[in-house]
C-alpha cells in the first residue's frame, strides 16, 4: 500500500493510504478528542468533537472519517477548534441528565474526563433536565438513557463485532434513543445474547454491570479490540 | 405495439392526437391545490354540460396539471379563446359551456395576459397545465419522448454528459451544484451498476413545485431521468416522494406502468441496447430524509440518516455504487435541454445561473402560486409585478428563500436578481424555490424561532451540534421573544449559530442558523428592542461568562 506524506500540528509524517486522520495523529503524538469513535467498529463522524482544520479546505472535518492524503497539512487544536468542542461538550451536558457524583462512571467517564481536558468550569446552557427512564429488567446489565449521548458505539459493536443486532436507534433529534429490539424491555430480548460488548463500549454511564455502584463501572476496552484483530487479521494477541 | 418502440410509432401516436383534436378545449386543473377544492366535480360537471349541450364533437374537457395562480382555483381555461375562469364551482361551471354557444359564463375570469402570467417562461412548467398527465399519448402529442430517441440514436453517453455541462445547468435541489460536472463524475466512476435517483421529498415547509411537476408533467421527469440513466451508464432508477404527495405518486405509478406498456422504460428502448426501469420508494416524510446520503440509506432499508461526505454518491451511494441524485425540477429540464439544445438553454439566465427556477410564492402577497422565472428575474419583478404586492395595500418587509436553509432578504434589497450567486451575497440561498413574502406585520424574531422550531424537530439526532444546539437556539429565541433575554443571551445565540454552522455533519444542521443570522443581519433592531437590562451590567465586565473561553 501506498504512503502517504502530510504535516499534523507542523509535524511531517507518513501515513498509510487510506488511513484517518485520527489513525495518522496517533503517530504524529497529536491527541484528538473523540467521543463517537470506537477502536474496532466503523466511524460515522457523529459527536464532532475530532473535527480539525486542514489548509485550503473551508470547511472543519472530522479526523475519524477522512482520509489523510499527500500533502495534507492537518491542524488539530487551535482557539477555534477548543471553543467549538467545549461548546459540544456543554451541550450534552445540557441535554440529558449527566450527575457525575452519583455515576456509576464517575472517574472512569470519556465525557467527563473530555470536560476536565477543556476546562469545562460550568456550563452557559439551560439545563434541560428531560425525564427519561432506566432500563433495569436486564438480568446482567442496566440502561439509563439519562446519562447516554447517543454516541451509537453499543449499536455498532452489537452489529457489526457481536452480529446480535439488539441495540438500535429510533425518534429523531432531542427524542432520539437507544432502544432494543423494536422498543421493548431489555431484559424480553431474545436477540440479546448476554456479551456485554455494549457496556464494554458505552463511554458514559449510560451503560453498566449490574451491582457495580458509584465509581465503580470500569470498562475493558481491549476486549473489544482483541476480538476485531483476531477475527480481522487473524492476529490473536493485543498490542500491548 | 409491443416492446419495439421506434421513431416512427412515436410520430404516429403523435399524429393521431393532434388529429383527434377537438376545436374546443376545456382544461381543468387537477393538481393537488385545485382537487383540494372540488376541481374534479368541476371536470365531470363540465362533461355533463358538454353531452347535454351535444357538443362531444366539439368540445373535450380536459384534466391538466397546475395552472399556477393556485390562490384562485379552481382554474378552467377555455381554449382557443384564451378565457380563464377562476373559482369555478360544480354549480356554475355549466355556464362555461353554454358561454360556449354565445351564452354568458356566470364565473368570474382573470386576465391570462396579466404579468403573473407573461412574466414567467416555461421550460420545467412548459406543459403544466396543458398536458393531461394521465395520458402518455397527450405528452407524445407535445414532442414528449423525441429528446430520448434523439440522445439513444445520435449521441455517445460522453456527448449526452457534454452537452449538459454546455447548457450550465445547475442543480434544482437547493445547492446549486453543476448538473453536467456530476452526471461526468458518475459516468466516469467505475462499476458494472450504476443509480440514478430522482429526490422528490420535498421538505421545505410551504414548497410544493416538485409536487407540482410530478402531479403535471410526470413524463418529463420520466424521459430526463432515462437521459440521464443512459448518460452516466444506469440501468436502474428510483424516485423517492414523500408519501403525504398520494395524488404525485398515483400520477407517477400511472405514467411509469404507460412508459412501459409503450417501451420507453425496460429494456431495448427504441430497439436500442439501453435498459432502464424505474421504481418507486415512498419516504415517511422526514426532512432530513431529502438529504442525499440520508435518502439512499432510507431507499436501503435503513434508518434514515446522513452520513459523512466524500465518499459522494458519485463514487459510491445507493448499495455502494456510482448513483446519480438529482432534484425532480433538474431532471424536469432535461428532455428540453436536448430537445431545443444545449445552446438555447444557456441562453436563458444569467452568466453562472442558466434556465429559469420554479418558485412556490406564499405568504402576504395577492397572487399566489406557481412561477416560472427566467434565472436574474428581479425579486421586485417577481413581488410586485407578478405577485400584484401585499395585499390591502400593505408594504412588503422581506422576501425569505430557501425555507428553513435560507434567509430573509429584506425590502431595500428587492432589486436583487434571482441567481445563486446574488442570493448568497444576502446571507440566503436559492433554495430549492420556497419563496415567502412578509409585510410590516411580520415579527422577524418569530420567523427565526419558526425555522429553527422546524430545524430541532426535523434534526434527525445523529450529531451533537444539530440535535443539541438547536434545542438550545431555539430556546434562547423563545427567551427573546417573551422578554426574558438579555445581551448575554443573544451573543451566547451568534455563538452557536456559528458554532452549528460549522460543525455539524450535514446540510440541515449548516444551515439551520441561516434564517437567525439574516435576521440578525438586517433585522437586529428587532431582536434588540425585546431585550432586557442585563443585571451584571455590560458584558465583559465580569459577571457571568459569556463565551466558551477555554484555557
Ligand atoms: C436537510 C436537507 C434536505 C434536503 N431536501 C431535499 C429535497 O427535498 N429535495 C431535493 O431535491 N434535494 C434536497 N436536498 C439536497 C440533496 O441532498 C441533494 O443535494 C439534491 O437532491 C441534489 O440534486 P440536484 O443536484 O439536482 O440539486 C436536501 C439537503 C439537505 C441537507
Ligand atoms: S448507551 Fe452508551 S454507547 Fe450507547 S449510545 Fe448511549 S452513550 Fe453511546
Ligand atoms: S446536522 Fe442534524 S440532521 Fe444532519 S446529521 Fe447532524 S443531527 Fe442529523
Ligand atoms: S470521533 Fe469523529 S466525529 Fe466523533
Amino acid at each position: 500500500m501506498a504512503a502517504k506524506t502530510l504535516t499534523i500540528d507542523g509535524k511531517p509524517i507518513s501515513a498509510e493510504e487510506g488511513a484517518t486522520i485520527l489513525q495518522a495523529s496517533e503517530e504524529a503524538g497529536a491527541k484528538i478528542p473523540t467521543l463517537c469513535h470506537l477502536d474496532g467498529v466503523y466511524d460515522v463522524g457523529a459527536c464532532r468533537l475530532c473535527l480539525v482544520e486542514v489548509t485550503g479546505v473551508p470547511k472543519l472535518l472530522p479526523a475519524c472519517t477522512t482520509t489523510v492524503a499527500e500533502g495534507m497539512d492537518v491542524k488539530t487544536d487551535s482557539e477555534r477548534l477548543r471553543r467549538y468542542r467545549r461548546m459540544i461538550l456543554e451541550l450534552l451536558f445540557a441535554e440529558r441528565n449527566h450527575v457525575c457524583a452519583v455515576c456509576v462512571s464517575n472517574g472512569h467517564c470519556e465525557l467527563q474526563t473530555l470536560a476536565y481536558n477543556h476546562g469545562m468550569d460550568h456550563v452557559r446552557y439551560d439545563y434541560l433536565f428531560p425525564k427519561w427512564g432506566v432500563d433495569n429488567t436486564h438480568p446482567l446489565f442496566g440502561m439509563d438513557h439519562n446519562r447516554c449521548i447517543l454516541c451509537t458505539r453499543c449499536v455498532r459493536v452489537c452489529w457489526h463485532i457481536e452480529g446480535a443486532g439488539t441495540k438500535n436507534v429510533s425518534g429523531r433529534g432531542a427524542q432520539a434513543r437507544i432502544i432494543t429490539d423494536l422498543n421493548i424491555p431489555w431484559g424480553e430480548s431474545d436477540s440479546c445474547t448476554r456479551c456485554g460488548k455494549c457496556v464494554q463500549a458505552c463511554p458514559t454511564g449510560a451503560l453498566s454491570h449490574k451491582g457495580s455502584t458509584v465509581g465503580e463501572m470500569e470498562r475493558d476496552r481491549g476486549k473489544l479490540e482483541f476480538i476485531v484483530l483476531a477475527r480481522e487479521k487473524k492476529q490473536w494477541v493485543t498490542a500491548d | 405495439m409491443g416492446d419495439a418502440m421506434i421513431l416512427s410509432d412515436l410520430t404516429q401516436i403523435k399524429a393521431r392526437e393532434l388529429a383527434a383534436r377537438k376545436k374546443v378545449v376545456l382544461r381543468v386543473c387537477l393538481a393537488a391545490g385545485c382537487m383540494s377544492s372540488e376541481s374534479k366535480g368541476v371536470k365531470e360537471r363540465l362533461e355533463q354540460a358538454v353531452a347535454e349541450a351535444g357538443l362531444q364533437e366539439e368540445v373535450e374537457v380536459r384534466g391538466v396539471g397546475c395552472m399556477k395562480l393556485c390562490c384562485e382555483g379552481p382554474l378552467v381555461q377555455a381554449d382557443p379563446e384564451n378565457a380563464l375562469y377562476i373559482k369555478v364551482t360544480a354549480q356554475n361551471a355549466p355556464s362555461i359551456v353554454a358561454a360556449l354557444k354565445g351564452g354568458k359564463a356566470e364565473v368570474a375570469r382573470t386576465d391570462p395576459d396579466a404579468p403573473f402570467f407573461k412574466r414567467q417562461l416555461g421550460i420545467v412548467l412548459a406543459n403544466s397545465g396543458i398536458v393531461d398527465p394521465e395520458r402518455i399519448e397527450s405528452y407524445i402529442a407535445l414532442d414528449g419522448y423525441q429528446a430520448l430517441h434523439e440522445v439513444l440514436h445520435e449521441m455517445t453517453p460522453k456527448e449526452v454528459v457534454d452537452a449538459m455541462v454546455a447548457s450550465g445547468l445547475r442543480g434544482r435541489g437547493g445547492a446549486g451544484f453543476p448538473t453536467g460536472l456530476k452526471w461526468g463524475t458518475v459516468a466516469k466512476s467505475p462499476g458494472a451498476k450504476k443509480y440514478v435517483i430522482c429526490n422528490a421529498d420535498e421538505g421545505d415547509p410551504g414548497a410544493f413545485m416538485d409536487r407540482s411537476v410530478l402531479e403535471s408533467d410526470p413524463h418529463a421527469v420520466l424521459e430526463g431521468m432515462a437521459i440521464a440513466a443512459y448518460a452516466v451508464g444506469a440501468d436502474q432508477g428510483f424516485i423517492y416522494v414523500r408519501a403525504e404527495y398520494p395524488l404525485a405518486i398515483a400520477r407517477l405509478q400511472n405514467a411509469i406502468k404507460q412508459a412501459k406498456q409503450l417501451g420507453l422504460l425496460g429494456s431495448g428502448v427504441f430497439e436500442s441496447p439501453f435498459n432502464f426501469n424505474i421504481d418507486i420508494r415512498i419516504g415517511a416524510g422526514a426532512f432530513v430524509c431529502g438529504e442525499e446520503t440520508a435518502l439512499m440509506a432510507s431507499v436501503e432499508g435503513k434508518r434514515g440518516t446522513p452520513r459523512p461526505r466524500p465518499p459522494f454518491p458519485a463514487e459510491s451511494g445507493l448499495f455502494g455504487c456510482p448513483t446519480l441524485i438529482n432534484n425532480v425540477e433538474t431532471f424536469a429540464n432535461v428532455p428540453a435541454i436536448y430537445r431545443n439544445g444545449a445552446e438555447w438553454f444557456a441562453g436563458i439566465g444569467t452568466e453562472k445561473s442558466k434556465g429559469t427556477k420554479v418558485f412556490a410564492l406564499a405568504g402576504k402577497i395577492k397572487n399566489t402560486g406557481l412561477i416560472e422565472v427566467p434565472m436574474g428575474t428581479p425579486l421586485r419583478v417577481i413581488v410586485e409585478e407578478m405577485g400584484g404586492g401585499a395585499p390591502d395595500g400593505g408594504r412588503i418587509k422581506a422576501v425569505q428563500t430557501g425555507g428553513p436553509s435560507g434567509g430573509c432578504i429584506p425590502a431595500q434589497h428587492l432589486d436583487t436578481p434571482v441567481d445563486y450567486e446574488s442570493l448568497g451575497k444576502l446571507g440566503s440561498i436559492m433554495g430549492s424555490g420556497g419563496m415567502i413574502v412578509m409585510d410590516e406585520s411580520t415579527k422577524m424574531v418569530d420567523v427565526a424561532r419558526f425555522f429553527m422550531e422546524f430545524c430541532m424537530d426535523e434534526s434527525c439526532g445523529k450529531c451533537i451540534p444539530c440535535r443539541a444546539g438547536t434545542v438550545q437556539m431555539h430556546n434562547l429565541l423563545e427567551k427573546i421573544l417573551q422578554r426574558k433575554a438579555t445581551v448575554r443571551d443573544l451573543l451566547k445565540l451568534e455563538e452557536l449559530c456559528d458554532m452549528v454552522k460549522h460543525t455539524s455533519l450535514c446540510g440541515l444542521g449548516q444551515t439551520a442558523p441561516n434564517p437567525t443570522l439574516s435576521t440578525l443581519r438586517f433585522f437586529r433592531n428587532e431582536y434588540e428592542e425585546l431585550l432586557q437590562p442585563d443585571k451584571f451590567g455590560p458584558p465583559g465586565n465580569g459577571g457571568p461568562r459569556e463565551s466558551a473561553r477555554t484555557p
